[in-house]
């Protein structure tokens, strides 16, 4: 059984009067510990099925299963629990908390489990050792570089140890040398086990992917391998 | 790291917006404050006044009263057709229909005389009636317990406690004299007067039985004489020139009884002491109204602002928020946050909104009584309830706000990155 399933999902959204599908009768397995790059032009919905993936946002038609449960079937507040325990995001430009320490923005998906700050705060730095900042954690986000911001967005993410990490542009705001320090970071976490779902235009980053698929006008152009899953 | 940390973390981030929602509710709370503590102190104030007046019902001489304005400026005024009480007038009073009613009848001569060569106030007054009358008076000298032994009864038949006999003028009215004066702190002090001392009044020798503990009333510059004897020392035989009455409760028909007594002695003016201090009261009670009035729209105010500087704050976190809500958030600790950070900033107004209220109370109450050194009321339970009161305004305020962050759309959010 594969980790995640879309089965013919579809996204409507009503602009200026009309109906703008942005995606369509989408089919998509994943596998546990697939590395997968979504790569395609603007509007081609890529976020939209990012968003679809973390429970964000409801397909108009379709379902998405994560470990043979229908996400969206899922009553009151079970889908953020479903975030929670299952997805770690990776946004766009970092988005750290600014008022809170570089400790503080990873610690804060635990902020609201019953374990002791204590054990909160270990998990926290160890993490943090995974992304070589741990002797920073009292900084705050502006005191770093991108490439150390992104970082502690993607140890953020891990904190909980979702079993999937959903990435939107990681790379987007840093240079050609620091973007492929993180790119080797998510490759080295896949090597770990890590199911990662990054969103990409750069054809470069898409070498780290098992898997590319190409999205265009809400459809799978083209979908094919990159290399070998371990 | 608790949910409690991002509270926190914002205010302190958000300095300038935190003391405007601060300030906003804290001049709602040190106005409530403000207000209750006058209007208590004020309450406080006429009770004690009903207290030391004792008796319910004055009785004076009709007159009417002439002022003299000049210039913008008023001299003293002039009394005209002024009607004199009489001895007799006492007998009418306890022959009215309500008679049994009637607990004291106290009748007074009060007119300047020379005591040893020097100006003083000469009250002539029924002393039985009079001491029954003014309970509170206490004798400074130890000479008003002089004739009474510990042991010995009174005319009731009571035995005395030595300290009340030391202190209490009431027990000296079976044992004064129509020679013995009783002194105000004032006057005995003004005139250089002391107990067993020998006072000359208009020729006549009169003796100093006791020096009146201060009171802080008129009653502490008088000299209080036998009736009779002032009345014939003064050459005013039969005159009076007031009649206090007390009756035996609150409840009895004070007003009925005023109509009786004004139907009997027609020649003089009668006023329920409820009536004089009734108007007072009166506005007191409108200034309580008034106050409970301007408090509700001060906090109203005060809720306003926090209403819409947590909205502007909602808004300008709307990426924050989906970030919250796309870690795993659930609508109740996004709600939490939002009330943590009313609750934090409703607490300090509340407690600093008590203190200065209590400090502008002290500054107004000047204005509002004839109190020289005004001191501060510290209350545990007004501390408390204007806190209380704070919170419960800042949360109704937030509740909203919180509910539409609660709300939004995690996507919509996200895409306002």
């Amino acid at each position: 059984m594969s980790l995640m399933e879309l089965r013919t999902v579809s996204k409507y959204y009503e602009s200026a009067g009309e109906r703008v599908a942005a995606l369509k009768d989408l089919h998509l397995h994943i596998d546990a510990g697939e590395f997968i790059a979504v790569m395609g032009p603007s509007g081609s919905g890529k976020s939209t099925l990012l968003n679809i993936l973390g429970g964000l946002s409801h397909p108009s038609v379709g379902k998405l299963l994560v470990d043979g449960i229908d996400i969206y079937q899922l009553k009151g507040e079970k889908l953020a629990d479903y975030r929670r325990e299952y997805i770690g995001f990776v946004f766009q430009s970092f988005q750290l908390i600014p008022y809170l320490t570089i400790l503080e923005n990873v610690m804060l998906p635990l902020a609201i489990l019953p374990s002791r700050n204590g054990d909160r705060r270990d998990m926290a730095l160890r993490v943090l050792g995974k992304v070589a900042l741990a002797e920073k954690g009292r900084r705050l986000p502006n005191q770093l570089s991108g490439g150390e911001q992104e970082r502690v967005a993607i140890a953020r993410a891990l904190v909980n140890s979702p079993p999937i990490i959903l990435a939107d542009e990681p790379t987007g705001n840093l240079d050609s040398g620091t973007g492929k320090d993180i790119m080797e970071l998510l490759s080295a976490l896949n090597s770990e086990g890590q199911t990662i779902i990054m969103v990409t235009h750069n054809p470069e980053n898409a070498r780290y992917a098992h898997r590319v698929i190409q999205l265009k006008d809400g459809q799978v152009q083209e979908a094919f391998a990159k290399r070998e899953m371990r | 790291m608790r949910l409690h940390s991002i509270s926190f973390n914002n205010l302190k981030r958000r300095k300038g917006k935190t003391l405007f929602l601060i300030l906003g509710l804290l001049i709602g709370v040190t106005t409530v404050v403000t207000l209750v503590t006058l209007t208590r102190a004020m309450e406080e104030d006429i009770g004690k006044k009903l207290d030391e007046l004792g008796a319910n019902i004055l009785i004076i001489p009709k007159s009417h009263d002439l002022t003299l304005n000049y210039g913008g400026l008023q001299f003293s005024g002039v009394a005209l057709d002024v009607q004199p009480l009489h001895q007799s007038d006492v007998d009418k009073i306890q022959s009215i229909k309500n008679k049994e009613n009637l607990s004291i009848v106290a009748p007074k001569l009060i007119a300047p005389a020379r005591v040893n060569g020097r100006e003083a106030l000469l009250v002539g007054a029924d002393f039985p009636e009079e001491l029954r009358l003014k309970r509170w008076w206490k004798v400074v000298s130890p000479d008003g317990g002089k004739d009474i032994h510990p042991g010995q009864k009174n005319s009731n038949g009571m035995k005395h406690s030595p300290a009340v006999e030391e202190r209490s003028a009431f027990f000296l009215r079976d044992s004064l004299t129509e020679e013995d004066l009783l002194v105000g702190s004032s006057a005995a002090h003004h005139l250089d007067l002391r107990e067993g001392q020998s006072a000359e009044i208009q020729g006549q020798t009169f003796r100093v039985r006791g020096i009146l503990e201060e009171t802080g009333s008129q009653d502490d510059a008088l000299i209080f004489g036998n009736l009779a004897r002032v009345q014939k020392t003064l050459g005013k035989p039969n005159q009076l020139s007031l009649i206090e009455v007390a009756a035996f409760c609150n409840s009895c028909p004070i007003d009925e009884m005023v109509r009786q007594i004004s139907e009997v002695l027609p020649g003089a003016k009668v006023t329920a002491v409820k009536q004089a201090v009734e108007s007072r009261m009166e506005t007191v009670r409108h200034f309580k109204r008034f106050s409970v009035g301007i408090s509700a729209v001060v906090l109203l105010i005060g809720s306003l602002i926090v209403f819409i500087t947590m909205m502007a704050s909602v808004n300008e976190r709307t990426r924050e928020i989906g970030i919250f809500r796309a870690i795993g958030f659930r609508k109740g600790h996004i709600i939490q946050v939002i009330l943590l950070e009313a609750s934090l900033i409703s607490l300090l107004a509340g407690g600093v909104g008590y203190v200065a209220g209590v400090g502008s109370s002290r500054l107004a109450l000047p204005f509002f009584l004839q109190v020289q050194e005004p001191k501060l009321f510290w209350d545990a339970v007004m501390a408390f309830s204007a806190m209380g009161i704070s919170v419960a305004v800042g949360l109704a305020a937030s509740i909203y706000p919180a509910l539409r962050a609660a709300r939004m759309d995690p996507a919509e959010s996200l895409r306002a990155m």
